[in-house]
């Protein structure tokens, strides 16, 4: 039943298993503690949560950023704010791949103002969903810092872009494809690569 | 989306209804931002080509391109070669030499944006010709229908007035049929089209009658500018027969609305009380305009040329 995980069973156009249904929380629960250490030593106070916003990019952003904040809560008993900002009317690809549906922007009605805000996305690739993402954030407000959670980053960045905080690390090439599944979106949880040749 | 949007009958429930939630979606992402503009259409250029009055459209199409940061030009007949005899098509030409993306016509004689598709390489939208269609004032109206009810499955709507030279009834019939609300129209036998049997709608010439089981009652103008014949016999027999005064309003179920495209004609079509009550969607209309107008520009604009 299991996929084929290594290169070798799996035929040229199959999809090779980065982290599996397991992994994914193991994953998320870990990105949540590195949140939390790194909320706590960036106040004199050492309570950051409050300050904390995670921001999700549509579209498995959103839910990977409401898991993060309920794994923090779950952790130290605190509720983390949690938004979206949907980055489709700031792509600079519209021109040549075309307009898409929309999707939620929802900003916790505190604001951003002043906060420390972390993105959060699936995959790392281009970085310019990021910057997409950044030009939007700064029409809604003005954080005191803004950093990145990704769950997976697998390089070919087209922008100085860097993630604070990463899942899983992934050397691919560019022709290969990262696809992230969430139980919320897709059903069950798993990050799969296909194609390409390494 | 296709390239243009000339009518609503053009539109399919699909699209129709990613206009809707793009307009949603964008009323969302701006809500209580400080700064309400988008990056979207940056570097294309939107023409308004105006060769008929019009407040509230005019304003609405250029505030919404301005939001998605697009460059915009007003034309208006009056003013512009147009007084010196310049025709339509050298018009839209000259415009196109001048780069427009996307050329927002209203034009008295119907079916003029169709032939303006027809000479230019951007994308026409259509806000008003003639008496045949104003496809965004329909979408507008179905967006805040949908806000204010949740819904448009099976809503009842009342359309009211001066259909014969309505272009906004024409476009609230075709889009509110696509997306499955049931249209009544009541009216003066002289103000109803010939055709009207071919239309997805019932026909009532009492409005007292089809008000109780109505979900949305729509006024609309009694257009004076077109009233070129005797369609009915005193301005004041047509308010008692077919206007909306309080104790009409009355009769409507807890959760009616009341909606007009503007602008008004108080006292003849609608009463100042009535315009004004909660159950009154006016004002809420032009706000959507906005949003509405902004999600026709993007689906239409933002993608390749």
């Amino acid at each position: 039943m299991a996929p084929p995980s290594t290169l070798s069973s799996a035929g040229p156009g199959d999809p090779q298993q980065l982290l599996s249904a397991d992994d994914v929380p193991r994953v998320v629960d870990r990105i949540a503690h590195q949140l939390i250490e790194r909320a706590a030593s960036s106040t004199s106070s050492g309570d950051g949560l409050a300050d904390l916003v995670l921001i999700g990019i549509p579209t498995r952003g959103a839910p990977l950023a409401r898991r993060l904040a309920a794994r923090i809560e779950a952790f130290t008993g605190t509720a983390v704010d949690v938004g979206t900002v949907d980055i489709t009317l700031y792509r600079d690809d519209l021109r040549t791949r075309g307009v898409r549906a929309l999707e939620d922007t929802r900003l916790p009605d505190a604001g951003i103002d002043g906060r420390l805000v972390v993105l959060v996305d699936d995959v790392l690739f281009s970085g310019r969903s990021v910057r997409a993402a950044l030009d939007g954030l700064r029409d809604v407000g003005r954080p005191r810092a803004v950093q990145l959670a990704v769950l997976v980053d697998r390089g070919h960045r087209e922008l100085p872009i860097k993630a604070d905080f990463v899942g899983k690390n992934v050397p691919t090439s560019r022709s290969q494809q990262v696809r992230v599944r969430l139980a919320e979106v897709d059903g069950e949880d798993g990050v799969t690569i296909t194609g390409g040749e390494q | 989306m296709k390239r243009h949007l000339l009518e609503a009958a053009d539109l399919d429930r699909a699209d129709a209804t990613l206009v809707l939630d793009t307009a949603a979606q964008i009323e969302s992402a701006l809500a209580g931002r400080e700064v309400k503009k988008l990056p979207t259409l940056r570097g294309r250029t939107v023409v308004n080509l105006f060769f008929e009055d019009s407040t509230r459209t005019r304003i609405s199409f250029e505030l919404a391109a301005k939001r998605l940061s697009a460059d915009v030009i007003n034309f208006s007949a009056k003013g512009s070669s147009v007084s010196k005899g310049e025709s339509l098509k050298d018009t839209a030409l000259t415009l196109e030499a001048m780069g427009a993306d996307g050329i927002v016509v209203r034009h008295g004689a119907s079916g003029a944006p169709h032939r303006l598709a027809t000479w230019v390489a951007g994308s026409v939208v259509n806000a008003g010709d003639g008496t045949h269609e104003h496809p965004t004032q329909a979408l507008l109206d179905a967006y805040t229908i949908r806000q204010r009810l949740g819904r448009l499955e099976g809503v009842k709507v009342v359309i009211t007035g001066d259909v014969l030279h309505s272009r906004v009834a024409r476009s609230n019939v075709w889009l509110l049929h696509t997306l499955g609300a049931e249209v009544t129209l009541v009216a003066p036998p002289t103000l109803l089209p010939v055709g009207v049997g071919s239309w997805p709608v019932t026909v009532s010439y009492d409005l007292d009658a089809v008000l109780p089981a109505a979900d949305v009652v729509m006024m609309l103008r009694v257009q004076g500018e077109r009233m070129n014949a005797s369609f009915f016999p005193s301005a004041r027999e047509y308010s008692r027969r077919y206007g909306l005064d309080a104790e009409r309003m009355a009769r409507l179920s807890d959760d009616a609305i009341v909606m007009h495209p503007g602008p008004m004609n108080r006292g003849m079509e609608i009463a100042a009380d009535v315009a004004d009550s909660p159950r009154s969607t006016i004002v809420e209309q032009v706000g959507n305009g906005v949003s509405v107008r902004m999600a026709v520009l993007y689906l239409l604009l933002g993608g390749p040329a």
